[in-house]
């Protein structure tokens, strides 16, 4: 974590964040299911500044052959983020950073995605982040879940991500950028939202035990507000707007 | 392999009897551009930013204005660095990875576009001559491939400019110092407008879609300025023109590059 000195106010005497949310208040989310012409299936989240685009192949010839397997078949996921995403330009080229941001993605969905029944195929997870703010993985992530949801790739489970952190002293949903840059925690979590399980779990930043404890059910908590907007971005668009 | 051929012989048959007849699969004229949307400051954390949708291509474009060091012999100049990128999202074809022949000559097609038409003064974006000047960066990403990345991109790239807000800078001891709270517009000079032509047979399509570009003979990518003159030329495909053709395609380039003109300019509101 940063722990960078600021004047900022990150958590005011009501309780109240930098950016007028409370400690347990997600930022504005958006789902729209379906933005892609080519892919099998794609979904474009915003989720406070990020804008994210994901589309998913698949199953589909692998290629090089010697990754394919013949027991099952296989995931592979690409984060990639655009040069212009961030405020200093990116070099366009995958950087370490989104190599592992990739790797823990495409682990979060693993345990949902009923690779089984597609031997010797491929299904390929393509992230682009447009424009990043805190808790990109995260954000990608629930982008990701969808469009393979989109592309009729069956699934055991949703998979739902949602970041929490600690902020002057106090564990908080949903951090974003100036928090992270500032803030003392950072902890992003992905669950399958009916299986109750963790697929995804990082950590940067201390935290006692007590407070891992709380900031993990409140990243859970986060989760399960976001399995809310999935969900409803997935009947907008096979269900003509039938809601839940 | 052999099934895929034979598909392609029947699409480029009924591409080619469709353009014959006047009226594409599509339902389009010969000379007719798809619907063109432009959507500019989208991209609120670059400096200028555009999403284009060009019949089923979709384009987002961000600019980023940085101090850069000039060019040793261009000390009096800011510079320019156009780049494209196919992500594998934009169509199953496209791969991850080092940039194919094909993504890199769209780079330089839409940077040459534009740099060649002068778009920007490029003499106004000098901080210290010789030491600092101000570095433009347009970055294309197609999101979806549905043919003409050329001219979508080209779009995009031109929208995000003139949607730019140019952060100020001044000199400091060293290095250039951003001065809080002041921006600029852009320097711009003229509007390039790329139309890319496609040949099947005898006739000439304007804008063709993935599955027309998949057929053509020969294509021609032709940019204009403001003034309807021709500033960038670029030929590709297997086959060629006639010199008859030719000249038609710079009649179609500048009469449509007026009728989109005014599209893109609309940019200038997101500043």
């Amino acid at each position: 974590m940063g722990g960078r000195d600021t004047d900022m106010v990150l958590l005011d005497a009501n309780g109240i964040r930098c950016d007028g949310r409370r400690i347990d208040e997600p930022r504005r989310i958006m789902i729209k299911a379906g933005v892609l012409h080519n892919a099998n299936g794609s979904a474009y989240i915003e989720f406070g500044d990020n804008k994210i685009v994901a589309g998913v192949f698949g199953p589909r010839d692998v290629h090089p052959k010697h990754q394919s397997n013949a027991e099952t078949g296989i995931l592979r996921v690409r984060y990639h983020m655009q040069p212009y995403s961030v405020t200093e330009r990116k070099r366009p080229a995958p950087s370490r950073r989104e190599i592992e941001i990739s790797k823990v993605i495409k682990e979060a969905l693993l345990p949902a995605v009923m690779l089984e029944r597609f031997p010797r195929t491929a299904v390929d997870v393509f992230v682009e982040i447009l424009q990043a703010d805190g808790g990109s993985r995260c954000a990608a992530l629930d982008a990701a879940a969808v469009a393979l949801a989109d592309a009729g790739i069956p699934m055991r489970d949703m998979v739902s991500a949602c970041a929490a952190g600690k902020v002057a002293d106090t564990i908080v949903l949903d951090i974003n950028n100036e928090e992270d840059q500032a803030g003392q925690a950072d902890m992003p979590v992905a669950i399958m939202p009916n299986s109750g399980k963790v697929t995804l779990l990082q950590l940067d930043g201390v935290l006692t035990r007590d407070e891992y404890r709380r900031c993990i059910e409140t990243g859970i908590a986060g989760c399960k507000i976001v399995y809310d907007i999935q969900k409803r971005a997935l009947a907008e668009r096979h269900f003509s707007g039938a809601g839940q | 392999m052999g099934t895929v051929s034979i598909l392609d012989g029947l699409r480029r048959k009924l591409v080619a009897d469709s353009v014959a007849s006047g009226r594409r699969a599509d339902g389009r004229a010969l000379d007719e551009v798809r619907e063109l949307t432009v959507e500019p400051g989208v991209i609120p954390k670059a400096e200028g930013s555009a999403r284009v949708r060009l019949g089923r291509t979709e384009v987002v474009t961000g600019v980023k204005v940085n101090p850069d060091r000039p060019f040793p012999d261009t000390g009096d100049r800011g510079t320019f660095i156009c780049t494209a990128e196919i992500p594998p999202l934009a169509h199953p074809d496209a791969e991850a990875g080092p940039p194919s022949e094909a993504v890199i000559e769209l780079a330089r097609v839409v940077d040459r576009g534009i740099r060649e038409s002068h778009m920007l003064d490029m003499s106004q974006l000098v901080i210290k001559r010789d030491v600092s000047v101000i570095g433009v960066f347009t970055d294309n990403a197609v999101i979806d491939n549905g043919g003409n990345l050329f001219d979508a991109c080209s779009y995009a790239s031109v929208a995000a400019i003139l949607s730019c807000k140019m952060p100020v800078w001044e000199m400091g001891e060293d290095a250039p110092r951003l001065v809080e709270g002041q921006s600029r517009d852009p320097p711009i000079a003229t509007v390039p407008v790329s139309v890319t032509m496609g040949r099947i047979g005898e006739h000439i399509i304007v804008d063709p879609s993935l599955e027309e570009w998949m057929c053509l003979d020969a294509r021609l990518t032709i940019t204009t300025n403001s003034e309807g003159n021709i500033c960038a030329l670029q030929k590709g495909g297997l086959d060629g023109f006639t010199p008859e053709q030719l000249n038609s395609c710079a009649e179609t380039a500048i009469s449509v590059g007026a009728r989109v003109r005014p599209r893109l300019e609309a940019a200038r509101q997101a500043r």
